[in-house]
């Protein structure tokens, strides 16, 4: 034990600790986006059925997952605060309303299909379905919203690239909870549901598009990052993985066009790094190493990470696999 | 408009006290449903599977209440306490964020499994998820309580200077982590969680079992109340006497560690030896009825009690009165739910007592009184749950982290009154809707009562259900 701890100190000091959290950070906030992101298009594309056989479906496909997605946000903000406390506690409340708005959302999106089950008479079932379909969507246009405000540094909640920003991950989320229900679910649901990925991918990769233009032309700190090879490099892959996507969705290759999403998902968050890199919150001007916590307090943290999240997407396959395949909506307790 | 720094302190109250009502169901849940899956995976009799999938549908309510009310007070750190998050975010940050992937992610991965996957999975994955559900419920537990008792005695740190502000950084984990008041907590509250529950489904089940009994309106299926009753009352009668000693315990450990919420608990304000444990205590002018802070107290007390108490058999121990302080917590907040709670405790070992002896002597269906008992203790063990936190919370005042920041000095400091009374009045608002809510789904349960014994998978009357076979049920 004596000699290990050194060694394990020795070794965690000659990693960049502090670049691999800010990394960390966004493919947790990636991997929610991801996860949570087809829950989310579930509950916008609900909108778009009006059998009950089908709206139950819908809501069956994500019940044994969207608690488990959502945790990864509860992660994002646990890591954050834990590896960039100064930063947490700006960001947060600086956009003080914002954040309040994102949570209103996530509670209505996570109590609406619970208590939807609940009865079936129609005024209730009519009124909680709105309520999913609420909060489905202001969920992730509000975190997009939040998200980009962040990395531009802007001080006020209401920011044109914000808003625009969250069109595109609403657009986003339902690419996603396509490629989702294509595999969860069968018949005719499925087969409509291909026209709505075809017009969910065009959407994305417009609004996609119109962001980095706004973004250009309202936030002149960024643009050297915009305009650098990375981020050129990205924008090229989102149009790669979105044609990707059109084509695994005429071909029913419903794996590969899941894949796909996660390209784009990934792809879209590794855009947001590197436009805030090397400032973890630009609004106040905190580098990286600024605003990282003490090497001791990083490297517990760091050894647990290595140890836990391994584990942890364990834990998903595990979830994932013992509900493959289509669901069945009578499927219950 | 309200000051930013009392709406924050308001609406931080408001949305632990709901949000605890649910991690209580959950964790005081956990052993039962593992004990049930366990019995019913191993053949047991057929009442094990419909206890499992009642108290399963309460469980994944609570779970889902319990999530979107937790992920509010991890982010009220940051929106509402920022300057708390970047003095002690070092080492606050640290069990938050493993809480999230040690503990909530195993929870609520197995959670899928173990409410919609009976069918789906084996035998022994299903007993697993039932395991590591329960688990995961204690482990988030455990970094809650590590990052609030350190709050209560800070320890292996250092403060120092960071960018023009002096904040907290990390010396020594194992005493930052695993600093003195922490045991006492965690075994003080998942006790209490157990106990809570056991006295929930006692209450539920005793107004089967009167109804049936007593009051002669046939119950289908009385006997899974029963079945029900007894085992609350046997979870009753351990954890409520254990609740008493390890409490003891716990206030001695505050009278040595946190003198001054001591002294706000027995209302002690001159430094003294022989201090009475006062069963009632009223300020002597009654004009000062409403200040939490009154002085001139006339009360009934056990001579020397506190003493006694405090030092655990001293009746002449000195107490320090609050008044060798600066500032003292609002001293009958404090005092009164220490009391009540202390109280209810009380009221909890009998309870257990009378329960087990009626069983003893064959006379627990018959017992009127008894049922009428338990049905209005039903929610008094959360009541206790929340009467201890106002005692451990208030009692902390005026400080956040004792003696190191003051709850006043971690607010936001951008926080306009404003915005802090609108998401206040939000909260009210929303909490109110989410607790009517929450209620309405359990009475449902509740009354819907357990499944049927025919539509139960290891029922005799149904055929064995083919291996192939996805949804059955």
């Amino acid at each position: 034990m004596t000699e290990f701890r050194p060694l394990l100190a020795d070794t965690l000091a000659a990693l960049p600790l502090p670049e691999i959290w800010f990394g960390l950070v966004f493919f947790i906030l990636a991997t929610f986006l991801l996860l949570d992101g087809f829950d989310f298009g579930v509950g916008a594309l609900f909108a778009t059925r009006a059998d009950d056989g089908e709206r139950e479906q819908l809501i069956a496909s994500i019940g044994p997952f969207w608690d488990g997605n959502e945790v990864w946000l509860v992660v994002f903000g646990g890591a954050l605060f834990a590896a960039f406390p100064r930063v947490y506690a700006a960001l947060f409340s600086r956009h003080y309303l914002l954040m309040f708005a994102i949570l209103g959302a996530l509670i209505l999106r996570g109590l609406a299909p619970e208590l939807y089950e609940q009865r079936h008479d129609e005024a209730w079932q009519r009124w909680w379905g709105r309520a999913f379909v609420v909060g489905s969507v202001a969920a992730p246009f509000l975190l997009g919203l939040f998200t980009a405000n962040w990395v531009l540094g802007a001080t006020r909640t209401l920011t044109l690239p914000g808003v625009v920003v969250g069109l595109a991950v609403v657009a986003l989320t339902v690419v996603d909870g396509v490629a989702f229900l294509r595999l969860k679910t069968r018949g005719d649901l499925r087969a409509d549901l291909r026209r709505s990925g075809r017009r969910a991918v065009i959407a994305y990769v417009g609004l996609a598009v119109a962001s980095l233009g706004v973004i250009y032309a309202t936030t002149p700190a960024v643009r050297p990052e915009l305009t650098s090879p990375l981020a050129l490099a990205l924008v090229a892959l989102t149009v790669l993985f979105a044609v990707g996507y059109a084509v695994a969705l005429e071909r029913d290759r419903h794996y590969l066009a899941f894949a796909a999403t996660g390209g784009l998902v990934y792809g879209l968050v590794a855009l947001v790094a590197a436009l805030s890199f090397p400032y973890v919150d630009r609004a106040t001007g905190l580098t990286i190493q600024e605003g990282i916590v003490s090497p001791l307090s990083l490297q517990i943290l760091s050894v647990g990470a290595l140890v836990l999240l391994p584990l942890v997407f364990g834990y998903f396959v595990v979830l994932y696999s013992a509900f493959s395949g289509p669901v069945d909506p009578e499927e219950s307790y | 408009m309200i000051d930013p720094v009392i709406a924050s302190r308001l609406q931080f109250a408001l949305t632990t006290i709901v949000h605890i009502i649910f991690p209580v169901m959950s964790m005081g849940l956990a052993p039962f449903l593992v004990y049930f899956t366990w019995r019913e995976v191993r053949g047991g009799p057929p009442v094990y599977e419909q206890l499992r999938r009642f108290w399963t549908k309460v469980f994944a309510v609570s779970f889902v209440v319990g999530t979107v009310t937790g992920i509010v007070l991890e982010f009220e750190f940051g929106t509402n306490f920022a300057a708390f998050s970047a003095v002690a975010g070092e080492l606050f940050g640290g069990p938050l964020a493993l809480e999230g992937m040690m503990a909530f992610m195993l929870e609520a991965t197995f959670l899928g499994v173990f409410v919609f996957g009976r069918e789906r999975v084996s035998d022994a994955l299903y007993f697993i998820s039932s395991v590591a559900v329960g688990l995961g419920t204690w482990l988030s537990a455990v970094w809650i309580l590590v990052a609030n008792s350190w709050m209560q005695t800070p320890r292996g740190y250092e403060l120092v200077e960071r960018g023009g502000r002096e904040i907290v950084t990390l010396t020594d984990p194992a005493a930052a982590y695993l600093n003195p008041r922490f045991p006492y907590m965690f075994v003080h509250m998942q006790n209490a969680a157990v106990l809570s529950v056991a006295l929930f489904m006692a209450g539920v089940a005793a107004y089967y079992v009167f109804r049936h009994h007593v009051w002669g309106y046939p119950v289908e299926g009385v006997s899974f109340w029963e079945t029900t009753l007894k085992i609350a009352l046997i979870a009753l009668v351990i954890t409520a006497p254990l609740q008493a000693v390890h409490g003891d315990l716990y206030a001695r450990h505050v009278y040595e560690t946190q003198p001054q919420k001591f002294a706000a608990m027995e209302a002690v304000w001159e430094t003294d030896s022989y201090v009475p444990e006062y069963i009632v205590a009223f300020p002597t002018n009654l004009g000062d009825l409403t200040d939490p802070q009154a002085k001139e107290l006339f009360g009934i007390g056990i001579p020397g009690g506190a003493s006694w108490l405090a030092s655990g058999g001293d009746p002449g121990a000195t107490i320090t009165g609050l008044n060798e302080y600066d500032d003292a917590p609002p001293v009958a907040i404090v005092f009164w739910s220490f009391r009540i709670m202390v109280a209810l405790g009380f009221w909890f070992i009998l309870l257990g007592f009378w329960g087990v002896y009626r069983w003893w002597r064959g006379e627990l269906y018959e017992d009127d009184l008894l049922h009428k008992a338990l049905m209005l203790s039903s929610l008094l063990g959360i009541l206790a749950v929340e009467l201890g936190w106002i005692v451990t919370e208030v009692g902390r005042q005026p400080w956040v982290i004792q003696d190191v920041l003051r709850t006043a000095d971690g607010v936001s400091p951008g926080l306009t009154g404003g915005e802090a009374t609108l998401t206040l009045a939000g909260f009210a608002v929303v909490y109110l809707g989410l607790l009517s809510l929450y209620t309405y789904v359990i009475a449902r349960i509740i009354r819907a009562g357990p499944p049927k014994r025919a539509e139960l998978r290891t029922s005799e009357a149904a055929p064995a259900t083919p291996a192939e076979g996805t949804a059955d049920d």
